[in-house]
């Protein structure tokens, strides 16, 4: 049974990890825990017991060894910019930071893959690889920062997975250590494997199940030409209704992204990228494929955004031009962070076609709760990310947001949708789970996580709810369009 | 065919099972059970909890109930220029979209654009306690939950029972051509990677007796600019050649010996072994017509980082005993083991047809 009382004997545990040999490097003091409170997600802090940093394998499975034996919780720790709170640390548990393990360890060109360890940075991928004229695809706003491994325990995505998809489309191989300090090898170098999909399983489990101590992942060519295009409309509803006439048409856009006006607002001020200030809606629609391709595209769709009553349309002239384009959407998050002393992050997903309806629900949500709200979209895979805005330093503004978001967040699942798309449920979005999934499915969940950590030391109290706290959380659970207990009606 | 919701009576069969802890042998169309190893069991038939659920063609996705047939689905979405874009094989006119998810059967477009689990979105499935649970959905970025849906895929139905499966859809590409070369194995498989590591719209990669088969799938323009790069002759009524390589109808597949399936690393060398071979996936994915003892077989492959399947058993008497899929080290059976527990603690679900014990 997973436990959530635990009570390690912290000069026990530093005493077995410091005789670990070669010793890691080891974080005790205060100060030092300090850094590793909390991770993209700033309204979440909490100090771990101790943090480690082991350079080797074998310290990872020796730590893991212990922490097992002593019933401590382990948290692992990419780059820590997830915006989920899935890094935050346990009070009672040992922050495992994996940033030692900066390592490409083999590049092959021939098979177009990359083995990496899990502390390579999400772009570093990318540009060692530049020159044989290959990438790694998936492209999380943070890729700066972000590592793989965090991006595999995430199951990342980013604005060109419409195309190219997620993270899970685009690894072929992990290495992870099990709570019991076990080494598995999942996935291989070929295309499949023999068994279950573990990879598939791994991918996404926000560190619910092992951790991630090495990844091979698959490699693409970079297109031979990439155009962007711009166009602003003069209501949200019609630019939301163009995304569907663009992919019903058949074209699949690299990426296709929407913002609202008080977005693009925001990100001009911020960016300077010349958005058409008095739009209600832009999008974004970017095409790549070969020359040919591109070209016939870019009129196709140049044609559709007429069309659809577009008031403006511009194409990129250049990779400047492009940029610039880009500039805009990518720093719309910093953008609102300078007009409002704090924003709260939504990941929700839709079917496109509820969009409109969904926009209604969080202007009114909006007034409802007096908090206003910018929307950037990943409008292509109806991906949303409505920033609520707020002062976390007025009385009840945070609880306000949280409720505010987590109202959208259900609002996404009675559409049919999901309470995330890419940051992952952490701890931020635990009680939404309860709106998504009914008793028996997250027990389906614990009984997963048992198969691979019995006694629930890894991570604890994130990404699956236990069933008591959905009992806690009490709200009415509409499931699916389904009433609670949908078990019953079943018949 | 009329739309069935079996669900509750599959509910009470999958319950009465549990109860009495009686191994149930799950089928649908029938047209892949020389698939995996022998299972025992009654034989419990999802072949009429069939129809589409939902399909918005300006959402890419379809949903259907398990026994919905694949030519339904496929007839469905070429009404609106949409497609499977795994090309999935049907071997028989029955076959079905539960079959070919639990199978993982991917056609020979899979190096390029995905393989049948890379496209699942979300499923509806009756674990082995006989509950009903729902995991992913119909929207392509969901990461609430541990992935489920993509755990049924290739897991032969030991995990549970799929009722609904919602499967991403891709436009038809506006063409494709395919060129033929005569070339040797080895420069095939050279020319393969080259061509992948470049941005030209590769869809298939094959080679059968002495030739490559390379198929080109997007824009005309793009097609034709990319033809002339690559060079080789157009193959008239290209599409006979992918539909017989993928049902495997090619003269290669009549054989009474054992068809091996050998899936290997993109940059796998040609490897001479008894008996005869073709390629598909850009040579990441050979069959192999041989009367080769598995242990060797799988020792060599191996070796070259992959595995190999025993696809289709020889019809002899003295067909081999080995099984179906290579075996996991002893730590991943572990795992495997804990996790057939977790869904179907009872062992209800299609005993031993992935692996002994499972």
């Amino acid at each position: 049974m997973l436990s959530s009382n635990f009570q390690p004997d912290r000069e026990l545990l530093i005493a077995a990890l410091q005789a670990i040999h070669p010793k890691p490097l080891i974080l005790t003091k205060p100060e030092e825990l300090k850094p590793y409170e909390c991770d993209g997600l700033s309204a979440y802090r909490k100090l771990p017991l101790v943090v480690v940093l082991p350079d080797t394998l074998e310290q990872v499975q020796s730590i893991l060894r212990i922490c097992h034996a002593q019933k401590v919780p382990v948290v692992a720790r990419g780059a820590g910019t997830g915006l989920s709170g899935g890094a935050l640390p346990h009070e009672q548990g040992v922050l495992l930071s994996l940033a030692k393990f900066t390592q490409i360890l083999e590049i092959n060109p021939e098979r177009r893959t990359a083995t990496v360890q899990p502390g390579v940075r999400n772009l570093a991928i990318t540009q060692a690889v530049d020159h044989l004229g290959l990438y790694y695809a998936p492209d999380p706003s943070s890729q700066i920062a972000c590592t793989i491994g965090g991006n595999v325990a995430e199951n990342s995505g980013g604005v060109h997975c419409l195309k190219y998809g997620l993270t899970v489309h685009n690894i072929l191989q992990i290495k992870l250590v099990t709570i019991e300090g076990e080494l598995l090898t999942i996935g291989s170098h070929s295309l499949d494997a023999p068994g279950y999909d573990l990879l598939a399983l791994i991918t996404g489990s926000e560190g619910m199940l092992g951790v991630i101590v090495e990844v091979t992942v698959k490699l693409l060519p970079k297109p031979e030409r990439v155009q962007v295009l711009l166009a602003a409309f003069d209501d949200v509803i019609k630019a939301g209704a163009t995304v569907g006439a663009i992919i019903s048409a058949g074209i699949i856009p690299a990426g296709l992204e929407m913002m609202d006006g008080p977005a693009i607002q925001a990100a001009e001020d911020f960016a300077q990228a010349g958005y058409p200030t008095n739009a209600a809606a832009i999008l974004l629609c970017e095409l790549d494929g070969t020359n040919a391709e591109v070209s016939e595209q870019l009129m196709r769709v140049h044609d559709i955004l007429l069309q659809s009553a577009a008031t403006e349309v511009r194409t990129a002239k250049d990779a400047q031009e492009r940029a610039t384009f880009w500039k805009g959407r990518k720093s719309a998050f910093p953008a609102v962070g300078r007009i409002s002393p704090d924003y709260y992050c939504m990941d929700g997903t839709i079917p496109r076609k509820h969009l409109p309806q969904v926009l209604q629900s969080i202007n009114e949500f909006s007034e409802e709760f007096g908090l206003a709200v910018a929307n950037v979209f990943h409008a292509g895979d109806g991906n949303l990310h409505p920033l609520i805005l707020f002062d976390a330093n007025q009385p009840g503004e945070l609880e306000r947001a949280e409720a505010f978001g987590g109202k959208i967040l259900e609002l996404c699942v009675q559409v049919g949708g999901t309470i995330t798309g890419e940051h992952g449920v952490g701890m931020e979005k635990i009680n939404q789970m309860c709106a998504q999934f009914n008793n028996l499915e997250l027990t389906q969940f614990h009984a997963v996580k048992a198969a691979f950590d019995p006694e629930g030391l890894l991570n604890p109290g994130k990404a699956v709810p236990t069933l008591q706290r959905c009992a806690e959380f009490g709200a009415m659970h509409v499931h699916q369009g389904q009433l609670p207990h949908a078990e019953l009606e079943r018949f | 065919m009329k739309e069935h919701d079996l669900s509750p009576a599959l509910q009470a069969r999958v319950l009465d099972a549990y109860a009495q802890g009686r191994a149930l042998n799950i089928q649908a169309g029938n047209s892949k059970a020389w698939y995996g190893n022998p299972s025992q069991g009654e034989v419990l038939s999802v072949a009429n909890h069939h129809g589409i659920l939902n399909y918005e063609p300006s959402e890419l996705v379809i949903t259907a109930r398990a026994g919905t047939p694949l030519i339904e689905l496929e007839t469905a979405l070429a009404a609106e220029n949409q497609c499977l874009a795994f090309e999935p094989p049907h071997f028989a006119a029955t076959a079905t979209l539960g079959g070919t998810i639990a199978c993982n059967f991917s056609g020979s477009a899979r190096p390029y654009l995905g393989a049948a689990r890379d496209f699942i979105l979300g499923c509806k499935l009756i674990n082995g306690k006989g509950e009903i649970l729902q995991f992913g959905g119909q929207v392509m970025k969901n990461v609430a939950g541990y992935d489920v849906s993509r755990l049924m895929a290739g897991a032969l139905g030991t995990l549970g029972l799929l009722l609904e499966i919602s499967v991403r859809v891709l436009p038809k590409p506006e063409t494709t051509l395919t060129l033929i070369k005569t070339l040797s194995a080895k420069d095939m498989l050279q020319q393969a990677n080259a061509y992948a590591r470049l941005p030209l719209p590769l869809s298939a990669c094959a080679y059968v007796d002495g030739q490559a088969y390379i198929r080109l799938a997007g824009s005309e323009g793009s097609v034709k600019q990319a033809a002339k790069i690559m060079g080789g002759e157009p193959l008239p009524e290209h599409e006979n050649f992918w539909f017989k390589l993928r049902e495997q109808q090619l003269a290669f597949f009549q054989t009474e010996q054992n068809l091996w399936r050998l899936s290997l690393p993109a940059d796998t060398a040609v490897l001479t072994l008894e008996g005869e071979q073709i390629y598909d996936w850009g040579g990441a994915q050979r069959w192999l017509v041989s009367n080769l003892d598995a242990a060797s077989l799988r020792e060599l492959v191996t070796k070259a980082g992959g595995h190999a399947t025993l696809f289709r058993r020889s019809a002899k008497p003295t067909q081999t005993t080995a099984s179906s899929f290579q075996a996991l080290s002893s730590e991943l059976m572990r795992y495997h083991r804990q996790l057939k527990q977790a869904f179907d603690p009872r062992g209800i679900f299609n005993p031993n047809r992935l692996y002994i014990g499972l």
